[in-house]
């Protein structure tokens, strides 16, 4: 078949290229990829069927300025993307595509344009920053392979088969990341927290720190690397003074204002570019205050994103007031109006002489209350709580303030308490790809036991809220919050107060559970009333957006 | 006299054992075992036997019945008063039955051959004089003093059959029987207990100490934990307060949700329970069968602006029903729920279920 000659004959022009761009690269490699060439042909012939269908898809949609576009991108992204990927099975992945596109010069990547824009903006950031790399080092190589290059990459973001790197708090008992942290936080000049206490040891790969030790305590005052705002933050986070997850993003947005404001650009850096390395450390100093959550980092990626996005000719004002106004837009769309909508649809849900039982205290299920009653609508709510957190209390107080005829038990009671209940409503502090709600300790087992009682279990979450991660049980990624907090003094007795001197005991505080969606009726979100499962639907809705 | 003097003394005892009883069921949690107040109404109702005047098994009933009607309505809750005294009260028509020669099984069974044919037998009125009875009961009663001191101990020696090694193991609240039952399978085998603190009366906290003492590794968590380590777990294994004639539990609070998610996590449940636990009783409506003390356990007065316009609630027992239980290991053995009627109908005559 020609075809697969003048892959062989490409694969080696590009192979001998390679070379030539790495002096490490040893003969062998080539000999290898030549022998795989001929082996792989097969795979590379069921690839090349599936590209033949793209590329009649993209025949469909032309858009020729597009295509120069696309085509320039692709040169200096497939020269900058040949650099440093000296492997085999790349090259030979890359090789592929290349009897097909150069037939066929305009590359498939136009056919995806406009669904692709954020591959394609991505891709174009890093083109730049290779290409000024790796012009210094390669020839002008043959626009084949690297057209190759540019259409695997388009293959691949398909489906985007990345393996993303392990967050590090997951990942205590491994002392190499541990090592690796703690260097990059000395280079950050951000004191690393220890951990306290005997850990049981189902959970050794979490961190664990007491409150009585916050990280502030070895910071010297005043604390140049850190921005005040940040410092009183992350105290605010450890201490629990700021808790829950849509306050703590809005103190972690306005606290980010509040730098930008402060923050002046160094004569020949960009803003662009230097704001977001100043954010850097202190992200890294909150997370080593306490974990951030999802709806934290679905923020900290939205304020990256747009302080990337600033144009370099931006005067620095200008700049500063466009942030300042998209971090406020991102507030009032996402969590002030998103509640506004949510209240309203599951006002609908709420009928006159209900008993809604909610758990601990949820900003939003308790504003939707508080609207529920504005509207009029006849209701009991019962409060459950749970030690040692005991923030059903707040939840009671400020429901109490509004008038609300309320219950209060602890949840150990809730199966008492079950048969009168008629709708039970719960926060989440996250919404997971596959369909579990990750919520307060304690939210799985209300679910659990409404399901034996048959009461709808109604979740109220935005959707800034929805994370791409998957887990199906509460132990592989969770906080762990300090374990005195478990101790009590009953009756004079305080029987856990030495735990530490008894050697096999130890005291597990979690912080955040899964609840499977089969225990989940409804999720209402600002979007509307969507099944568990269907989260990932709207992350992908959500993609295709920005 | 001696006569007078005996009553006195002995009304005394009743009076103060009442007192006890109605003292110690309100608060935190029983203060007293449940062992200790069985073998308290036993010791007492040998008393009662041994001092009181009565000439036939007839009187000696009415008499075991008066005391152990007021005993109980001094307690509801503390079942094993009832119990006990239906343990003696079945004890004296088998000696009676003994010692007028006819045979235990005749009386006890009651089929449908002589329910129909022999009605007149039912209609045993106990009027007889023998003058053995009252050793004999008095015997029987100390047979069943000596069962009782040995009911922990027999639990415990079935534990190495229940626990393997590296098993981890759940529990909530504080059960001396499980307790006993745990530490002596950790002579042997190494394995890991979690505990449930069940607030608000936090017994799980003494339970850690205790086994952790014993060199079990513990783990003390919150109650709102449990389902979240439930996937961990290899076996759940509680005591309760009451084990039901249907089969099913009168245990401490949040003992329902924990057999809950046993059932959703297919863990087995098992249930360390005494055979004097067993009540003739069936799950009532939910006004006879919970108990509640004081909300302050769990809004304290502290909360004083939004406590009078609050409903709090603490109940301390929780109902299991019998599908959700797995196993009863008793002092006689191992049982599924549903041999649990079959035992009580040995335990205790039909008759005497309503004192």
């Amino acid at each position: 078949m020609c075809n697969s000659f003048a892959f062989y004959h490409f694969a080696a022009v590009f192979l001998s290229l390679n070379y030539l761009l790495h002096g490490n690269e040893k003969k062998g490699d080539i000999e290898r990829a030549k022998n795989e060439g001929k082996e792989l042909t097969k795979e590379e012939k069921q690839r090349l069927r599936k590209e033949k269908k793209q590329q009649k898809k993209s025949k469909e949609k032309k858009d020729d300025k597009a295509i120069q576009e696309s085509g320039k991108e692709t040169k200096g992204d497939s020269s900058a993307v040949s650099a440093p990927q000296p492997s085999t099975q790349s090259t030979a992945q890359k090789a592929v595509p290349a009897p097909v596109s150069v037939p066929a010069p305009e590359a498939p990547t136009p056919a995806e344009k406009p669904p692709k824009s954020k591959a394609e903006l991505k891709a174009e950031r890093r083109a730049r920053q290779e290409a000024e790399r790796a012009s210094k080092q390669s020839k002008k190589g043959d626009p084949g392979p690297q057209g190759a290059v540019s259409k695997s990459k388009a293959a691949t973001n398909e489906l985007q088969p990345v393996v993303k790197r392990l967050p590090e708090h997951i990942q205590v008992d491994n002392p190499d990341v541990l090592k690796k942290l703690a260097k990059k936080l000395e280079r950050q000049q951000i004191p690393l927290r220890l951990d306290y206490g005997y850990k049981v040891s189902l959970f050794s790969h979490l961190h664990q720190y007491s409150r009585k030790a916050p990280l502030t305590q070895q910071l010297s005052i005043p604390s140049t690397v850190i921005h005040p705002a940040i410092v009183r933050l992350g105290l605010q986070y450890s201490q629990g003074i700021v808790a829950g997850s849509n306050a703590r993003s809005i103190a972690l947005l306005h606290a980010f204002k509040q730098v930008i404001r402060d923050y002046t650009t160094p004569p020949n850096e960009e803003l662009s570019r230097d704001l977001v390395n100043r954010l850097k450390p202190y992200i890294s100093f909150l997370n080593q205050c306490r974990p951030l959550s999802a709806s934290m980092g679905n923020a900290i990626k939205y304020v990256k994103k747009e302080i990337s996005n600033i144009p370099s000719q931006c005067k620095e004002e200008e700049a500063k007031r466009k942030l300042l106004f998209c971090i406020e837009w991102y507030i009032k769309e996402k969590i002030i109006l998103a509640a506004k909508a949510i209240a309203e649809s599951s006002i609908e849900k709420i009928s006159d002489g209900d008993v809604i039982l909610i758990y601990g205290c949820s900003s939003l299920v308790n504003h939707i209350l508080c609207e529920a009653l504005e509207k009029n609508r006849k209701f009991r709510v019962i409060v459950v709580d749970s030690r040692p957190r005991l923030e059903g209390r707040e939840a009671l107080r400020r429901l109490v303030q509004r008038g609300i005829s309320c219950t209060y038990v602890l949840i150990s009671a809730v199966s008492y308490i079950l048969p009168e209940v008629s709708k039970v409503f719960l926060g989440a502090h996250a919404l997971l790809a596959n369909g579990y709600v990750m919520s307060r300790v304690g939210t799985s087992q209300i679910a659990l036991v409404a399901k034996a009682f048959n009461v709808p279990v109604l979740v109220c979450c935005e959707t800034y809220k929805f994370c791409e991660r998957v887990q199906t049980d509460s132990f592989v990624s969770n906080e762990l919050d300090d374990p005195d907090d478990l101790i009590v003094t009953r009756n004079g007795q305080t029987h856990l107060e030495h735990w530490q001197q008894e050697p096999p005991l130890g005291l597990l505080n979690l912080v955040y559970d899964v609840t499977p969606p089969d225990f989940v009726d409804l999720v209402i979100t600002e979007l509307g009333m969507i099944p568990c499962t269907s989260v990932p639907v709207v992350l992908r809705v959500k993609n295709v957006d920005q | 006299m001696p006569g007078p003097d005996k009553e006195t003394d002995l009304t005394e005892r009743v009076e103060a054992f009442l007192s006890d009883l109605k003292r110690g069921g309100s608060g935190a949690g029983p203060l007293r075992g449940s062992a200790e107040t069985a073998r308290e109404t036993t010791a007492l109702l040998r008393k009662i036997t041994a001092q009181a005047r009565w000439s036939s098994a007839g009187d000696l009933m009415e008499i075991i019945r008066k005391e152990g009607r007021r005993m109980t309505a001094a307690q509801p809750s503390e079942t094993t008063v009832g119990n006990m005294i239906r343990r003696v009260l079945k004890i004296i028509r088998e000696e009676y039955a003994r010692s007028r020669g006819s045979s235990e099984e005749a009386d006890q069974q009651e089929s449908l051959h002589k329910l129909l044919t022999s009605g007149g037998l039912s209609e045993e009125n106990f009027r007889q004089h023998f003058a053995p009875l009252k050793a004999n009961v008095i015997e029987a009663i100390n047979e069943l003093l000596t069962e009782l001191e040995g009911t922990t101990d027999n639990i415990s020696m079935q534990a190495l059959e229940h626990i393997h090694s590296n098993e981890v193991i759940m529990t909530i609240g504080r059960s001396r029987t499980v307790e006993a039952f745990l530490r002596d399978a950790a002579r042997k085998r190494k394995f890991h207990v979690i505990v449930a603190e069940c607030a608000p009366f936090c017994q799980g906290h003494e339970m850690a100490t205790n086994l952790s003492k014993a060199g079990i590794e513990t783990t003390v968590i919150a109650d709102a934990a449990i389902f979240a380590v439930m996937s961990r777990v290899n076996k759940v294994i509680i005591g309760t307060q009451t084990v039901l004639a249907n089969g099913g539990l009168r245990a401490v609070n949040g003992t329902h949700t924990l057999a809950l998610a046993a059932k959703h996590h297919s863990t087995p449940l098992i249930v360390c329970a005494p055979m004097f636990k067993l009540s003739p009783q069936f799950p009532n409506e939910e006004d006879t069968f919970h108990k509640f003390v004081s909300p302050h356990e769990v809004l304290p007065f502290t909360e004083g602006e939004i406590l009078s316009k609050v409903n709090v609630h603490c109940p301390v027992f929780d109902y299991v029903p019998p599908e959700l239980i797995t196993l009863f290991i008793s002092n006689i053995g191992g049982h599924a729920p549903s041999y649990i009627y079959r035992l009580m109908s040995e335990l205790y005559h039909p008759e005497d279920h309503e004192l």
